[in-house]
């Protein structure tokens, strides 16, 4: 239920512009994994290139590997509708169905794959990923209500049981708490805390605690200046990267001189 | 907190890797429906039936890429293939007879007005069905024109933006600044929606019977009278005010809060603050609408021809006797020509160039309508 | 006098808010401006109905005297005329303006799409009586499609052949004259819907995607749930131009009694009535005509205020 990833040599363009370049790291499964690094460096780039998804944006794409469990998901033949299936995703703000009630938000990726999911089925499968996001008990009296009526924490929550629910290897989670108060912040960090005992997670923070806090590794990403591509500077435990970290630039960032 | 996360479920892993139909499937399969409905089509009725054939085609060609792509990729992605499929051939089918519209203009008046610039300069006063037969046998120039529908058009419309820009403008500003959501202000912008659905027509029969009234009071036989330029004007103003109202109304909520703000802060009282900030903040959006709106208005037949009438000559006086404009002189001449039978044909020549000429004019309208919005927008608003 | 004012008299004197002079122009201006389109709209319904007087007078001292032998007898075949037409109309146009929209706004090429939307545009602009102008040309076309129709669907009573067994030689048929209108409220309706479906929030696109949906999947769990009731309502706006649409109509449609065939000779609308009558009506004849525009006024009210009704009722919370 948790892949590792393995980035190589990972360009990625947009156009001809060249926002990341050579990006190479593994990410082994059932390990919380923080990019970090000042605006625009591209690690919500990289975020994206996981799952495909910046492939959104036209005239993206991609030079290098990315292979999880020793499989390429820009190979030949790969369908980014089923590496989407295997790598769930949570964005910065928010973005519950508004037309759904809370159930239907949480089962809308089951019902595209399996149509005809018995009642009890449903309810039993909503209500296991409702428990995995700690939502249940807050709305197991309302799920038919809609999910745009949550707040926007709850909201949060909602988005990862709705992730959650096909069942993913992996989760990437792109500044999830960016838009959240202290404390539906502490409960998604709370969260990722017992979601990696099941998935392999990446995420993107522009908060240097929360790397601190959430994940085992740390990954940070650097530009040289305006119009040129991301790197990654450096990649070590979370730990290395906060307290004794290789590079001056790491060092700089963490400790609040530059960013 | 609870402590129970989602229990893996074994087995059903599906790979990464998903059948996929050859690159330019589409393209092979559409091109081998039509050839096979092509065959099918002569079989069934020995002839070359195009509607017959291209409904075989059509049908063959979903049929053939749902089977295709549904053992080759799965269903949802054969469904995602038709839906793709039937979304693009619809917006083909659609353009077919507007992009014939636009073609069948340019070739019916562009000839026209090439060989016969004249149209542009003469009216119909004088014209006689002799005429026409005359062009028609070949054995003239083409007679008569519509000067006299273009100078009614311009003029109509100038009086109508004369009525009808000061309202919308003003009543967008009320809307904006001064209602905030009271009950008059709900009132009026509901009754702008409801101004928006009038159908011209009406608004027509409206300004005639307007001036009808009030010339039978004067007058009981006058009701006649009430057909004048200025009638058109006040209709055409009936349709324009909501469209003015509504595009205004619009650019001035997109006038950010701060501005206005920032200049009270200054002791600026509000009405200057209007003047002198607000609207030209807003004015390439204000002035790309009201050129929306004239573009809309200017091609109206309806409330024209029971306003204004079907006038032959010259006149420039908008408050008395009938005018013509572009799009009545289209009607009229099409539905009554000078010369009926064979010769009708050379009122229809007029006809079609008064329609390129109306086509051009809107869409020069449209034009400006869009270099405004773009070149006049204050600079750093995006 | 000033000076001697007792002071304490300054503090009121201060308080008072100060009106300017300019302020309450401009504001008397715009609310006067405001205040003229309550009484224009009124203004519709009241001179419409001064004007209507006559047939109302006549209808009740001798109904023999209206053109058809009374009013109800005369609007009646008239409104049918202009439902039929306007219905099959928004039939015929909203499957084809959901996809084009659906086209210019989801599926087309990057590039080509805002040029596609601008020449939407231009073509919801074409005055009507161009269209008129072009359906009356090619009218004659669609002839072997009726003969086919009222040969092998004549049991039907839409299709049916008149009397002689036969259908219109000129194809100015009631059909005609609705495939026009289609084609005429289709930009309109599809610039309308465009403009929902490009309001369609980035992030629920992509939640979608990011679940794993097909770009179609997408579209049924993003686009058309958010658009849904702008969707409504441009086809209520489409189907109030519809109904008050004249030129093509009175261009295309060679008058007649009303008939439920749709490809035979007959039928007529309200609009095209009035269109193609009020240059020489006069008297009576007048007011008949303004009674009816009277009529076309309240059912073209009744549907944009369902349209008004459909948008306040389905308008998704929460965004």
């Amino acid at each position: 239920m948790s892949k590792q990833i393995e980035i190589k040599d990972l360009d990625i363009y947009y156009g001809s512009f060249r926002a990341v370049e050579g990006v190479s790291m593994l990410i082994e499964p059932r390990t919380v994994t923080a990019l970090i690094g000042p605006s625009g460096c591209g690690k919500s780039t990289v975020l994206r290139s996981l799952n495909r998804m910046h492939e959104v944006i036209p005239g993206a794409y991609v030079d290098g590997s990315v292979m999880m469990d020793g499989q390429d998901i820009y190979g030949a033949g790969v369908d980014p509708v089923n590496v989407r299936r295997q790598v769930g995703m949570v964005f910065q703000r928010a973005n519950p169905f508004p037309t759904m009630s809370i159930k239907e938000n949480v089962l809308a990726g089951v019902r595209l794959n399996n149509q005809r999911i018995s009642r009890k089925d449903a309810d039993d499968l909503a209500e296991r990923a409702l428990r995995g996001a700690n939502l249940w008990e807050e709305v197991k009296d309302r799920l038919d209500l809609p999910g745009s009526g949550l707040s926007g924490g709850q909201q949060q929550r909602l988005c990862i049981a709705r992730a959650i629910a096909v069942q993913p290897e992996v989760i990437l989670m792109d500044e999830p708490c960016s838009a959240l108060d202290p404390i539906s912040t502490l409960a998604i960090e709370d969260l990722i805390a017992e979601l990696k005992n099941e998935y392999t997670v990446v995420i993107v923070t522009h908060n240097m605690q929360q790397a601190a806090r959430v994940s085992d590794r740390t990954g940070f990403f650097n530009i040289a200046g305006t119009g040129k591509p991301g790197k990654l500077i450096e990649y070590n435990d979370t730990e290395i990267i906060f307290s004794n970290p290789e590079k001056d630039d790491t060092q700089n960032y963490v400790s609040g001189r530059f960013g | 907190m609870s402590n129970t996360t989602v229990k893996p479920e074994q087995g059903s892993k599906l790979s990464l890797r998903a059948g996929k139909l050859p690159k330019g499937a589409t393209w092979m399969v559409a091109i081998g429906s039509i050839i096979v409905a092509i065959v099918l089509g002569m079989l069934m009725t020995g002839g070359f039936n195009i509607p017959l054939i291209a409904l075989l085609a059509g049908v063959l060609n979903f049929i053939v890429l749902y089977a295709w792509s549904r053992t080759v990729e799965g269903k949802r992605k054969a469904t995602d293939r038709v839906a793709t499929t039937l979304v693009t051939s619809s917006f083909v089918i659609a353009l077919i007879p507007l992009i014939s519209l636009l073609w069948m203009t340019l070739v019916r008046g562009g000839p026209v007005i090439l060989e016969s610039p004249t149209v542009l300069s003469r009216t119909m006063e004088g014209m006689k069905g002799i005429y026409d037969q005359d062009y028609v046998a070949g054995e003239g120039e083409l007679l008569g024109g519509f000067y006299h529908s273009i100078i009614g058009t311009v003029l109509i419309t100038l009086a109508a933006c004369i009525i009808s820009i000061p309202i919308g403008v003003f009543t967008a500003i009320y809307l904006v600044e001064y209602a905030g959501r009271n009950t008059l202000g709900k009132a009026i912008t509901f009754l702008v929606d409801v101004m928006t659905g009038i159908p011209s027509i009406v608004a027509g029969l409206f300004a005639f019977a307007l001036f009808g009234t009030f010339l039978t009071l004067v007058d009981p036989g006058g009701i006649g009278s009430a057909k004048m330029g200025i009638s058109a004007a006040v209709a055409l103003s009936v349709l324009m005010v909501p469209i003015v109202v509504r595009n205004t109304e619009e650019i001035l909520r997109l006038v950010p809060m701060d501005l206005r703000e920032a200049t009270y802060a200054l002791g600026v009282p509000k009405w200057k603050t209007i003047v002198r900030i607000v609207l030209p903040t807003a004015i390439s959006g204000i002035l790309s609408g009201i050129t929306i709106a004239i573009a809309r208005v200017i091609g109206e037949t309806a409330p024209i021809m029971v306003t204004a009438g079907f006038a032959r000559n010259l006149n420039w006086d908008l408050f008395g006797g009938w005018m013509s404009t572009l799009p009545t002189f289209i009607y009229d001449s099409q539905m009554r020509p000078t010369s009926p039978g064979v010769a009708a044909a050379a009122s229809s020549d007029r006809a079609w160039a008064a329609a390129l000429v109306l086509i051009v004019l809107v869409m020069v309208l449209n034009l400006i309508a869009r270099l405004l919005a773009k070149y006049l927008a204050p600079k750093g608003a995006r | 006098m000033a000076t001697s004012a007792p002071a304490k008299s300054e503090p009121t004197a201060q308080s008072r808010p100060v009106v300017r002079i300019g302020d309450r122009v401009f504001s008397a201006l715009t609310l006067a401006a405001g205040i003229l389109i309550l009484l224009t709209l009124a203004g519709v319904a009241i001179f419409l109905l001064i004007q209507s007087w006559p047939v109302i007078g006549a209808q009740t001292t001798d109904p023999e005297q209206i053109t058809g032998g009374g009013f109800f007898k005369y609007v009646w075949p008239l409104i049918l005329g202009t439902l039929i037409s306007a219905v099959i109309a928004l039939i015929v146009a909203t499957p084809f303006a959901l996809g084009i929209a659906l086209f210019t706004s989801h599926m087309s090429p990057r590039r080509l799409a805002p040029f596609l939307g601008y020449t939407i545009d231009l073509l919801a602009a074409i005055p009507s009586v161009v269209y008129g102008l072009w359906g009356l040309a090619l009218a004659g076309n669609l002839v072997p499609v009726y003969r086919w129709l009222a040969e092998n669907l004549g049991w039907i009573p839409i299709f049916a052949p008149d009397a002689e067994g036969t259908v219109s030689q000129t194809g100015r048929t009631m059909l005609t004259a609705s495939l026009v209108l289609a084609i005429m409220i289709l930009p309109i309706i599809t610039s309308l819907v465009r403009e929902v479906f490009l309001q369609t929030p980035r992030l629920q696109e992509e939640a979608a995607l990011a679940l794993g949906a097909t770009r179609w999947e997408m579209i049924r769990m993003a686009v058309l749930p958010f658009g849904a009731s702008g969707i409504s309502s441009a086809i209520m706006l489409g189907l109030g131009r519809a109904l008050g649409e004249t030129m093509a109509v009175a261009m295309i449609l060679s008058s007649g009694a009303f008939t439920w065939s749709l490809v035979v000779t007959g039928n007529q609308t309200i609009a095209s009535e009035i269109a193609q009558n009020f240059p020489e009506a006069a008297g009576l004849r007048l007011s008949e005509l303004i009674s009816i525009g009277l009529v076309l006024f309240v059912i073209t009210l009744l549907v944009n205020m369902a349209a008004r009704a459909i948008v306040a009722r389905t308008t998704v919370k929460g965004n």
